[in-house]
């Protein structure tokens, strides 16, 4: 939903590296969004679209890696991925679960010319 | 050419950062922040009252309020007694830590040990944004249904005390109170847990000690 200040601190971040890199044109990003952060494909590029017009950046591909929900049980200690809704350890049922994977949301790399 | 450049940086950092520098203010001058959050009409600012009414007489109290629209909740805050500074956030629909950092300033920190910082009513976004605060606390309640855990994860995780208010009218909903459990254990495993109501006084007597040991526990470290 904040898809726009975050985009515009993606391309702060991107400028700075790029800058710090000397680079003349960044042609591609590099997103790790992990499943349950709330961020939504479409709107940062929607948003990215229009605040990178006029940078260096302007016309790099975003590239999303999306990483899955990982939870592992307090109980019994066994470590699986989310599967549809249901939270419980499949191994013992317990909810006592912690989530260990899966909150991300950071620029991993960036490719530049 | 092309070449890669590692960057690994968390987008939502410069409020991170600042949150972090928020903190570090408060510590500096010992003074303990709570961070209040809620759907609107959950009941924040009543269980607030009710809980600067029992504090105010055994430490020194301050509360930031913030809002889109009036200084409503400040002015009722005000009325206890204690300091206040309504802060109106001109649309967005939560507090970030740029706003709290602008308003530390307005606080007398040093007469200070509790802030109460209320939050922008709304169960999504104040999630994603830290204030830098001691204690995030959820008030959930009655009327608003127990699969709100289920629905809303990212809120309920993000918080280490739940209060379940109204609970004056649990005869009147089909509230399922296992279920709710359920769901908030799933998320948050030992959450403090409180089931209140602001408008009879149930429940507060476990809210406020718990509380209070938190407040004593911080207060009384170098």
């Amino acid at each position: 939903m904040h898809e726009l200040p975050f985009v515009e601190s993606i391309l702060k971040i991107t400028l700075e590296h790029a800058e710090r890199a000397g680079a003349k044109r960044v042609t591609a990003l590099y997103l790790v969004i992990g499943q349950m952060s709330s961020i939504v494909d479409d709107s940062v590029q929607f948003y990215w679209d229009i605040l990178s017009k006029g940078t260096i950046a302007e016309g790099a591909k975003l590239h999303f890696q999306r990483i899955p929900a990982v939870y592992r049980c307090w109980d019994c200690g066994h470590t699986y991925e989310l599967d549809g809704e249901h939270l419980a350890c499949p191994r013992c049922g317990s909810v006592r679960v912690q989530l260990v994977q899966g909150d991300e949301f950071r620029l991993d790399s960036i490719e530049v010319e | 050419m092309t070449k890669k450049v590692p960057v690994v940086e968390n987008i939502l950092k410069a409020n991170d950062q600042l949150a972090q520098s928020n903190r570090q203010v408060l510590d500096a001058h010992r003074t303990f922040a709570i961070n209040f959050m809620a759907s609107p009409g959950a009941g924040k600012t009543s269980v607030i009252l009710r809980t600067i009414e029992a504090l105010k007489d055994h430490y020194r109290l301050a509360g930031i309020d913030g809002d889109i629209a009036t200084t409503i909740d400040a002015d009722r805050i005000a009325a206890t007694g204690i300091p206040a500074v309504q802060i109106n956030t001109g649309g967005t629909c939560h507090l970030d830590a740029v706003m709290v950092s602008n308003a530390l300033p307005q606080i007398d920190l040093d007469n200070t040990d509790v802030l109460i910082i209320e939050n922008v009513g709304n169960l999504i976004c104040p999630a994603n944004f830290p204030l830098g605060v001691h204690l995030n606390v959820l008030v959930a309640s009655v009327p608003e249904g127990a699969d709100k855990p289920y629905k809303y994860p990212p809120m309920y995780r993000g918080v280490q005390a739940l209060l379940l208010n109204k609970v004056d009218l649990l005869p009147y909903f089909d509230f399922d109170v296992d279920y709710f459990r359920k769901g908030v254990e799933a998320l948050n495993p030992g959450l403090a847990f409180f089931p209140v109501s602001a408008k009879t006084g149930e429940g507060f007597d476990d809210w406020i000690a718990w509380l209070k040991g938190q407040i004593d526990a911080y207060l009384s470290t170098e």
